[in-house]
């Protein structure tokens, strides 16, 4: 007879509804490490799926994720005459905030150089890749926009033409694509009044100036578009990416770049390394610290579940114990009711957790191997959360039946 | 130490001399038995008389091996097992292999039915599951309550509860049953019925019974009354039914 299965079927509501509380407990300690995960997963996807194997960026930045990196666009043709280049594009990248239908919209942009790339290497959930060179985008599904949807953003309308799946930035939010002159028309957007009074500015300026006063046909010309302006750069990108060639030595290819005073170069792997250990460090050792101290609540509370158990048999176990019952028949009784609380408390954590972590806002990645770790801990914590409760029967004595 | 030693079957079921039971020390010191010797045979039932705070069942506790005595010699079935509070054995083994309790509350665990109840006290001492539960079974019939055998105790009236006590003290054939107002929370009827119990399976089975009773209706069921007060045995009084 288990005198464990017998007290736990006796108290079953009781029972089943402290292991339910463990359960949670434990599926809030997995989501932890599933967050930690998610975020890792999320940091290094673009780049993963870019899979360009060397970025250059702004000289001395950690860009373009971990920090803002600007370089001319011209540093695509620049680093295609490098020896061992195969392939080179501009790269634009940044995060911006709208408004739609009354509801906050954050948007990953990305700039597709059109029509070399048109995002057919997207993994594509619906729709398809961009098929004219503007007013058109891909969206991921996060974003919660439908296939076909018309969205304003600068001064132009976008419609929806495909819709990724799993595509978001570090930060978690959604990424959408754009060709790259529509990427920059939505970065670079000004107000027409401030386009006015910038135009303005230039024009009082170049009177001002020698050459304006001896060259007036000048003038209008300054007044124009900024883009028709020789004497001003056109706008730059945020990095650019390079595909080398077959059996190119890449060292060689990045001391060459890197000795370029105005840029810097990095690896895929060093990219990564970027985002890990500088864009999501602190939220990476804030997760770990915090599942640390759960995983101490949840043996503080098991232990005191146990003991209060444990006090409640106190008369129980001091028959027991007036009956000749051995000490490990008691440490029975505690230990598998600690096991049998692990056990349920852990199988609720990983069905819960598989069936809610797909509904949280932002990626939850559980592993095999953070199941293989939960099981081993709640095995440590139920044999640990047991302990004072043991202590307390072994102190139990027979007299207490007569109490 | 080893509770599983051989009994003789001519030694009395328990014999104590010289018990005394001192708690505290010094200006604290209360002296709760003093001197006391018993001797009960093998089927003889014998009722502990006494006031409260005689000292009846620190008496019971000691020869119960739950309470030692700090001096005195206690010799169960002709195996010493207590030489003032230095046991001689492996008490725990002793107590489930050769006594039985009986306490004015049934005291039977919640969360097992009559059976299992019973069983209990058969598979603590080594019986295999199946035959310690047709062991219990048996026992409950012989006390009138195999019909109650599935009940939790809290299903159970008073006067079945304490038959199942009964019956776990019987479950390995202890060669002393030790019961503590066994009667209390019963009605005269019931009462009575318990004591004849007590009587009947003393009799039949040999064991040695010593009861600590307040109830004087059914003195006429024991073999041998003993008053105690102060401490100390005052009288003894043989009755032959």
């Amino acid at each position: 007879m288990n005198l464990a299965a017998q007290d736990i079927r006796h108290n079953l509501p009781r029972f089943g509804l402290t292991a339910c509380g463990i359960g949670l407990l434990l599926m809030i300690v997995l989501g932890m490490g599933g967050i930690y995960r998610g975020l890792v997963y999320e940091a290094t996807l673009l780049v993963d799926r870019v899979n360009a194997d060397l970025w250059v960026v702004q000289h001395n930045t950690r860009g373009p994720f971990a920090e803002v990196s600007s370089v001319p666009a011209n540093v695509e043709s620049r680093v295609l005459a490098v020896p061992g280049v195969a392939a080179a594009r501009r790269f634009v990248y940044w995060t911006i905030q709208r408004e739609t239908s009354g509801r906050p919209l954050r948007l990953a942009i990305q700039g597709l150089v059109w029509p070399d790339d048109n995002g057919a290497w997207l993994p594509l959930a619906a729709g398809g890749p961009l098929h004219q060179a503007h007013y058109q985008m891909i969206a991921d599904r996060t974003l919660g926009l439908q296939l076909g949807e018309r969205i304003k953003l600068g001064k132009d309308f976008y419609t929806v033409v495909g819709l990724t799946k799993g595509m978001t930035s570090a930060s978690g939010d959604g990424m959408a694509f754009f060709s790259l002159p529509d990427a920059q028309a939505i970065q670079f957007d000004e107000p027409g009044e401030a386009i006015r009074l910038q135009r303005n500015t230039r024009f009082r300026q170049m009177q001002r100036l020698d050459l304006g006063q001896q060259q007036p046909a000048l003038l209008p010309r300054v007044s124009g578009q900024t883009a028709d302006l020789p004497a001003i750069l056109p706008p730059t990108v945020s990095a650019v990416l390079v595909k080398l060639a077959p059996g190119a030595d890449a060292q060689k290819i990045i001391a060459t770049i890197n000795g370029w005073p105005d840029l810097t170069v990095y690896t895929q792997a060093q990219e990564n390394d970027l985002l890990v250990h500088g864009l999501v460090d602190r939220s990476r050792r804030q997760i770990g610290l915090f599942r640390a101290i759960l995983v101490i609540v949840s043996t503080i509370i098991m232990t005191l579940i146990l003991y209060t158990l444990t006090l409640d048999k106190t008369h129980d176990i001091a028959m027991l114990k007036l009956m000749g019952a051995r000490n490990r028949v008691v440490i029975g009784l505690i230990l598998q009711q600690a096991l049998l609380l692990g056990v349920i408390g852990y199988a609720l954590a990983a069905l819960l957790g598989q069936g809610l972590f797909p509904l949280f806002p932002r990626l939850v990645v559980i592993t095999p191997q953070d199941f293989w770790l939960l099981a081993v801990a709640v095995l440590g914590i139920s044999v640990l959360a047991s302990l004072l409760g043991i202590w307390k029967a072994m102190r139990i004595s027979p007299n207490t039946v007569l109490a | 130490m080893n509770g599983d030693r051989t009994f003789s079957s001519d030694a009395p079921a328990v014999a104590a001399t010289g018990l005394t039971k001192i708690y505290g020390s010094g200006n604290t010191e209360v002296v709760a038995m003093r001197d006391v010797s018993l001797r009960i045979e093998r089927g003889e039932v014998v009722a502990l008389l006494g006031p409260s705070g005689a000292g009846k069942s620190t008496l019971l506790t000691a020869v119960g091996l739950i309470n030692p005595p700090t001096v005195g010699h206690i010799t169960i079935g002709g195996v010493p097992v207590m030489d003032g509070a230095q046991p001689l054995t492996d008490l725990a083994a002793f107590r489930r292999q050769h006594l039985g309790f009986v306490f004015q509350k049934a005291n039977l665990i919640p969360f097992l039915n009559a059976a299992q109840n019973v069983q209990v006290a058969l598979e603590i001492n080594d019986t295999p599951p199946r035959a310690a539960r047709r062991r219990a079974l048996e026992l409950l019939a012989y006390l009138g309550v195999a019909d109650r055998a599935g009940n939790l105790p809290a299903a159970l009236s008073g006067g079945q509860q304490q038959r199942v006590a009964v019956a776990r003290a019987l479950a390995n054939e202890p060669n002393l049953i030790l019961a503590d107002e066994p009667t209390a929370a019963l009605d005269s009827h019931r009462g009575r019925q318990v004591m004849e119990l007590f009587r009947q399976v003393a009799h039949e089975r040999g064991a040695g019974v010593l009861v600590v009773t307040h109830d004087h209706r059914a003195l006429d069921v024991f073999d041998r009354t003993i008053q105690m007060e102060d401490g100390r045995l005052e009288s003894e009084r043989s009755e032959k039914i």
